[in-house]
Formats: C-alpha cells, structure tokens, sequence
C-alpha cells in the first residue's frame, strides 16, 4: 500500500482509536478484523489474504469457517499454523469418479489425521462437514469425545464408518444441532444409534437418516422429535410409515423440511384424514422429500402443504406421468423439482405449465441400465420444461436420446444456465433424427449459456465440441467428459481456453501424452485434473510430474500394460506428495 | 383362444369334468363362447392345478378373458408343474414377446424398431459405438444384471467383458465410445446409493408391467369355499364393487354359476351394494374380506375407495358360514344410518 494513504488514514483513525497510533501501517488490526469478519465467501477471503502482510494476518484471524476442496492440497499441520480460530470445517476428499466406482477402494483421503490436529488445535470446533472422505467409527469416537461444543455433523458420500460411529454421535455430542448422514458407503448394522440420543438432549435442528436402511426405534424418534422444539429438518428413512410420520408432524410442525418415509403402507380412511391435517398444519413447510415407494393413493394428503413447497425431491418416488401430473398441479410456488424418469415427458410438460418459477430441475433415470428407449425421458420433455420455466438455469437430465436441435431452442428459451448436465444414457449416441454428432448441441449451450460454470457432456462428440468449449466457456469451472472427443486436440482446446476452469474430469476419450501436456501452465490454477481409460503414458505423466513439481501426479497403472496409465489424477498442492498414498498408486 | 386349449390336450388331461359341464347348460349367464372356453379352461386348470400347486397365477387373472397372451397362458399350464412359480419367473419367459424385456442388448426388435439409435452400427463411431451401449454397471448390484443382457447378445458378452481397455485407436480412426456393450463401469453416472435403492425396490413399472394398468398395484388372495386353489386379483384395477364382482364371478365361474342361476340373481346384469346384499340373503355364497385389523367383514359396506384401502384377502364364502357376519353388517348399516 502507499505509505501516504497509510498515514492519512491512521490520523482519521488515531481521532478515533488513539491507540493505534504507534502501528505505522493502515487499520489497528481489531478494526481490520471485525470488517473481514463479515466476509464469508472463501473466494473474498482468499482475495483479501493476497493484498498485503497484514491483510493476510487480519484475515486469517478473523476466519472461522474454511473450505477445502481437496483435501491433500494442503496438510493439517499448514492449515493449524495458519488459521488459529476454526470453528467450521468443510472437507472434500476423494475425486468425484469414486461415486461410480472408478476409484479402487482404501485410495485415502482419511479424515483421522485431521481430527487429531483439530482436537489440538481447535477445541471449540463446532462443525465438520466432509464429502467422499473415509471415516471411521474410531475417528467418529474421537470427534465426539475431543470437542465439547461440537455442533453439526455432516457426511455426505464417505465411507469406512457403520451405525455404531453415529451411536459415539448421539452420546456423546451433548449440544448437537446438526446430524446429517446422506448417501454413504456403510455398515448399517442396526438403527440403536437414534436411542442413544440422552434423554435431556433438546439441541437438535437438523436430523437426516433417510439413506440409512436400518429401522430405529419409533418410540425414541418420537420422544427426541418432541422434545427438540428447534428441529427445522427431518428426514426419515423407509423404515418409518405413513401412520409413525403422522404423528410425527403432528410433534413437529414448525419443520421446514421434511423427508417423509415409505409412503405405501395401507391406511384407513380416518388416519388419512388425520395424516392430511397434519400436513396442513405444518405452515412452515418447504422442502419435501423421501416418499419412497410413493403410493398414488396417499398422495393427496400432501395437498394442503404442496402450495408453500419451493423444493420437491420425488427421485425415489416411481411416480407415473397422470399420477405425478396431478401432484405437480398443486406446487405452483416450485423452485427446485428432483424427479424420476418414470413421470415422462407427459409429466415433464406438466412441469411446465405448472411451475413458472422452476430454477433447478434434476431428471434421474429409473432403469438406467435398460435399454428400452420407450421409457423414460426424451428430449420433448426437456423442451417442454424449458419452454414453460424461462428462470431454469441448474438441469441434471439423464434421457435416451437428444437432438442438437432441441438442445438449440432449450438454451434459447434459457440462456440463464449455470450448470448445464446432460447425460444422454447410450454413450457415444449421435442427433436420433439427424445421426450427426450432438457438436452443435453443446456448441449452443456454451455460446448461448454466457454464465455457465459447469458442464457434462455426453453422447456423439468430435473434438469440434471442445473447440467450441473451449472458445466460448468464459466463465466454466467444471467440466465433465466422458466418450468424447477424436484427438487431443479436442483436449488442448479445453486447456487453451476456458480461463476460469478448476475441475476437469475425462474418462474414456482418445486423449493422449499431448493433450496432457498441453495444460502443463493451467494446472497450477485448476484444483484438479482426472483422466481415466484415456491414451495416457507413463512417460507423458512422468514428463508432466517432472515440469510442475508443485503438482501431485498420481497415477493408477493399468493392469495388463505396465507403461499405459489406467487413471491419473493431478492436483496442485503445498503440501507436497502425499505420505498416505495406497500401494496401487503411484506418486511421480 | 382355441390353440391354447389343445395344447391342454397335448399335455394329455382332456377329460372334462362331466359335472361342470352341465352346471355350464344350467342357466348359464355366460353367453359367448369365450366364457365357456373359459370356463372348460378354468376346469382344466384345476384338474391340472391338482396335479400342481394351488396359488399359482393365472394369466386371465387381470384381463378376465381367459388367455390373451397366448404364450402368458401356456406359461400358466407350466406354473402348474413348476413349484412356486413366481412371477418374476414367467416375467422372463414372458420376455420371448419382446414387451419389456431387461435386454442390455441391441438385439431387440424394439430397438431396432426405433432406429437403432441405441446401438447402431451407423454414425462415425463404428464399430466402437456399436458397444457402446449397454451400460449395465458390472459393479452395479442391479438385481437384473443377469438378465439385462438378452439373449440375442449372449454370444457377444463375452468378448466385451474382456474388451475393458478402451478402444481409442481403432482401426478407422475413429475414437470414442471404446469399453464393452453391457460392461461399462460407472456408467450412467449414478451413484450408489441411489442404484441399489432402484434394485431392491425397482420401480412399479416393472411390477406391474403384466397388467401395464393402474396405478401401481395392490394383490389380494381369493379364496373360495369349496374351491381348490385360491385366485389373487389386483384390486386397485377395479373401480367399483361391480367390476370386483364382476371379475370375481368370471374367475370363479366354474363354482358360483348353479348357485347364483338356480336363484335367479343375474351377476352379470350388475352388481350394486343393494345387490349384494340380495346375494347375502338369496345366495348360496357371500363375498366377504379381511380388512387391515384382521377382521372378516361383508363386501360392500363402506365405500369403495375405503375397501380397496382396507382389503387384505377376499373370501368367497358359503352363506351359511357367513351367518356369523350378518349381524355386524346389520350393525354397521346401522351405524351408517
């Protein structure tokens, strides 16, 4: 900073905070503190740390909330010494391709280390939140016995634990107001964990088990669900019927979220009734989810709460097209709809016509692995929802066929997207009318969709794709290939262009040591790179470990060809290679 | 209707009962003769039936007319001798008729028929698209898996299984879909959870997919007094009791006919809740049910979106067993009133 304004600014504080008058720099610190201490995105905070010495120290002071998308970017030890007031913790771990198995089992991103620093270091950690790391019922022992005013437990896609680490949870966590367990690889052994809660825990906010298959006791649901009167989020698992969640509403309803269970048992017509009022007492009501093995039937009994819902979550629900169609009629207020395929396009144009206000629509495949292209989704539905919904901009759609020129009026009817998925199911699937490649289909989106971060591409591509990607993508930041693309010149038009990309994640697609090569400047800006079932060398990988020693080259060699690379994932890091590298990946 | 019939008699029982046949001539509502085909069917169902296991299901069970799918009906004469036949057994035998068979493959006329987009061998990608296609999770614990791959690509299977490496360099020149037809390894992008939720409990769709009706399904055993297997009929197909009667009548035709024409009540000119109760007191047989708490009640006494919700089994019940109910049904018209 000039000197000059330093000092102009230290006599309009010192009029103010006459001790400060003896630093020669800018703000006294407290002031500096307390301004970043409102900033809360770690993009600013990151920007702020980069101005100057004591902007750096300001900042990482006034931090108490840190992101890490990678978790071996960075060590605990480089993250204790640098920020001494953490109270939240996000963590990602693994690379995204573990969630379909491309990552071999026992690969790391283990959260113990971590813990163990953190007891040390932060003993008034509130929170942790971690995504597709390794935790075990020992680490969740710990976690519950090193930190007393431990909040918010969040596990979103790891692995290594069972229900017996949520039991250490329960007892242990006194003051917890968050328990959200979603979408794990884990042991479920029994459903005790939710009666280990003691009987004077009241903390509760927050409480989501809907992706853990072992019954708990009703009865001790029922009495934690009455005596938390904060809890806003409930989310249940199948193992709870249509008579248990009514009168779980009628202990809860301030919720604001609701995971319902299996919505198929049999009811009498009286508890029916009794089920629908207690839905129109909940006035507060709006997320829904769950509704396993929905039943036409009982569907009704949502009505009354569906006009205040901005998010309806009904990708476990085989919901028909004429049954689903006389929900979606009810929800006009909708922001955020998950469906399944089943509802098809006749339910998707109901979507349209019914919810002016949809943002995000996610269309998950019930039969992904058939290959009867009569059911499902196509691209009409896709139109019809685009057409109705001029605010869409977040789609996850898997379907069995697209043409490049529905995509083209998609993206004309929204050009507001942001995060573009499209999973056409049959790789390497051209235009079914036209038999081109789908080019021109992404090519639309990137030269439409000007405030697009990210993107997923599929079905019958040439590298005049990634030219497009690449040219017009300013603002993409992740991006998504799979059976792609003719050379590496597709590759190197991606890694040429695209100014703001961090993640890049390819597999099976004909790019080689070239392509790879080609990004060798970009990586250090990018948070990482997969390429799996690629043309990709040993020496080529060698090559790039040996240009960029700031990178981790991690490489899983393929079984048969001992100098073809099976999969390579590269990450910048401070932190060096890592020391906890399995044996079937090797560190160049 | 008529070939599945000899094939009866191919498998060698063609004795008709003489007794059903003259309960047939005796003021037979039935008039066409689909009905009495059915009728002589049914009876050779349950000659065979004896022979076999009771419970089995019939292929006429949903449309009521007897033996629509020719080959659906054969496979009820083989669930006769094949031990607790299911129907997920005669779903794939079933699959021979191409309807909704879990073929991984490129080799259903379905999808030929629609352009073979799925697995043409058209387009640039060759032959590498061509096996492309099947994305059928080999880590994936589909329940299905085995049979998602057809039988017409059984012989191919192998060679994909072993093709894991991509086929980036093929011959043409042409790079891209490399990897096996039905091998794909994540692919579709799905998490795991969300796979094995569709695996154990996969959607309705494939439920029902014999009766394609309805709105999802709810099964509910019939039994017969006097009758030697019982009947499962899906309720949620019936819009009101005259229908449910209607198709329980046709099903168990064979047994009720003499009663209900010796007494002059026509079922067939439809059944109304008063007319139910006429049966009650003119019939030989009741049409009772078990309801959620366990308890034997009158069909017909609460309306009937309460009864398909309350109804666990259906027994078809000889009056005077049924002495024992009347009372209750007085009490509960009472109640109503």
């Amino acid at each position: 900073m000039d000197p000059n304004i330093k000092k102009t600014k230290n006599s309009a504080d010192s009029a103010n905070y006459p001790e400060a008058i003896q630093s020669p720099s800018q703000f006294p610190d407290e002031v500096l503190e307390k301004v970043l201490s409102m900033l809360h995105s770690h993009k600013d905070r990151s920007s702020v740390s980069l101005v100057c010495k004591d902007w750096y120290n300001a900042e990482r002071w006034s931090r108490t909330k840190i992101f890490i998308g990678n978790c071996y970017s960075v060590s605990p030890e480089i993250v204790a010494r640098r920020f001494p007031r953490i109270k939240s913790v996000t963590l990602k771990g693994k690379p995204r391709f573990s969630d379909f198995n491309l990552v071999p089992q026992n690969w790391g991103a283990n959260i113990h280390d971590w813990l163990v620093m953190f007891a040390k270091v932060y003993p008034l950690l509130e929170e942790l939140r971690l995504k597709r790391m390794t935790v075990s019922d020992e680490s969740l022992e710990f976690l519950a016995m090193s930190f007393p005013g431990f909040k918010a437990l969040s596990l979103l896609s790891c692995d290594g634990f069972s229900t017996d680490g949520l039991k250490s949870i329960a007892t242990h966590c006194k003051k917890l107001t968050e328990l959200d367990i979603q979408e794990n690889g884990i042991d479920d052994v029994s459903g005790s964990w939710l009666s280990a809660f003691p009987d004077n825990f009241t903390s509760l906010e927050i409480l989501n088990f809907a992706s853990l298959n072992s019954e708990v006791s009703f009865d001790a649901l029922e009495r934690l669900v009455s005596r938390c009167k904060s809890l806003k989020v409930l989310k249940v698992n199948k193992g709870i019927g249509l008579d248990q969640l009514q009168r779980l509403l009628v202990r809860a309803p301030q919720l604001m979220e609701l995971g319902t269970g299996s919505f198929q048992q049999e009811l009498m017509f009286r508890h029916c009734m009794e089920l629908e009022n207690a839905f129109r007492n909940c006035k507060n009501l709006q997320i829904l989810a769950g509704l396993w093995d929905a039943s036409y039937v009982y569907l009704h009994v949502l009505y009354p709460a569906c006009s205040s819902l901005t998010f309806l979550n009904l990708s476990y629900a085989t919901l028909r097209s004429d049954e689903f169609t006389k929900l979606i009629a009810h929800c006009p207020n909708l922001r955020c709809l998950w469906v399944l395929d089943t509802v098809e396009d006749k339910g998707l144009e109901a979507v349209g016509s019914c919810c002016p206000l949809l943002e995000e629509i996610r269309v998950f495949p019930a039969h992904p692995f058939d290959q009867d292209i009569n059911h499902g989704v196509t691209e009409s539905g896709f139109l019809a929802v685009s057409h109705g919904c001029r605010k869409l901009h977040y789609v996850l759609y898997f379907c069995q066929q697209m043409t490049n020129a529905a995509v083209a009026t998609i993206v004309q009817n929204c050009p507001d997207f942001t995060h573009f998925r499209l999973c056409i199911m049959n790789p390497g699937q051209p235009d079914y009318l036209t038999d081109e490649p789908m080019d021109e289909a992404f090519g639309a989106v990137v030269k439409t969709c000007t405030k697009l971060q990210r993107l997923a591409v599929s079905g019958l591509l040439t590298d005049l794709t990634f030219e497009y990607i690449g040219k017009y993508a300013k603002n993409l930041e992740t991006l998504s290939v799979a059976f792609a693309g003719r050379s590496d010149w597709g590759m190197q038009c991606v890694l040429g262009g695209c100014p703001k990309l961090r993640k890049l994640e390819i597999r099976d697609c004909p790019f080689g040591n070239a392509a790879l090569l080609s990004g060798l400047k970009k990586y250090e800006s990018m948070r990482s790179l997969w390429m799996s079932a690629c043309n990709v060398t040993m020496n080529g990988c060698r090559l790039l470990a040996k240009e960029m020693p700031r990178l981790n080259v991690e490489v899983m060699k393929d079984e048969e060809d001992d100098s073809h690379v099976d999969k390579v994932y590269v990450y910048r890091s401070v932190a060096g290679p890592r020391r906890d590298a399995p044996p079937f990946v090797l560190t160049l | 209707m008529s070939m599945p019939f000899e094939e009866h008699d191919y498998i060698g029982l063609s004795e008709v009962p003489a007794m059903e046949n003259s309960e047939k001539n005796n003021g037979l509502p039935l008039g066409d003769n689909e009905k009495k085909n059915t009728a002589k069917v049914l009876n050779l169902k349950a000659t065979e039936l004896r022979l076999g296991l009771p419970g089995s299901e019939s292929p006429e069970r949903e449309t009521g007319h007897g033996g629509e799918d020719k080959n659906g009906y054969q496979l009820g004469v083989l669930k006769g001798f094949v031990s607790g036949a299911k129907r997920g057994f005669s779903d794939t035998i079933n699959g021979g008729s191409g309807k909704w068979v879990y073929s991984g493959s490129g080799g259903s006329e379905v999808n030929l028929a629609n352009g073979g987009g799925l697995f043409s061998p058209r387009g640039a990608n060759g032959a590498a698209k061509s096996i492309g296609a099947g994305g059928v999770d080999s880590a994936s614990q589909q329940t299905f898996v085995g049979s998602g791959v057809g039988k017409e690509t059984v012989p191919q299977s192998p060679k994909p299984v072993q093709e894991k490496k991509p086929q980036v360099s093929a011959a043409n020149g042409h790079a891209a879909a490399p990897a096996a037809k039905a091998q794909v390894v994540g692919w579709p992008p799905i998490r795991s959870f969300r796979k094995n939720s569709m695996a154990i409990n996969p959607p309705k769709t494939d439920e029902d997919a014999d009766a394609k009706l309805g709105t999802g399904c709810l099964y509910v055993k019939v039994s017969m007094d006097g009758a030697p297997y019982l009947r499962k009929v899906d309720i949620k197909i019936y819009s009101s009791y005259k229908d449910l009667s209607s198709a329980l009548e046709k099903m168990f035709s064979c047994f009720t006919i003499g009663q209900c024409g010796s007494h002059g009540v026509h079922i067939r000119d439809g059944m109304s809740e008063s007319r139910l109760m006429d049966l009650l007191h003119g019939s030989e047989y009741v049409l009772t049910y078990e309801d959620k708490d366990g308890d034997w009640m009158l069909v017909g006494d609460v309306p009937w979106e309460m009864f398909m919700d309350s109804c666990k089994r259906l027994r078809i019940m000889k009056s005077s067993d049924a002495i024992g109910l009347a009372p209750r049904a007085m009490e509960k018209c009472k109640n109503r009133n």
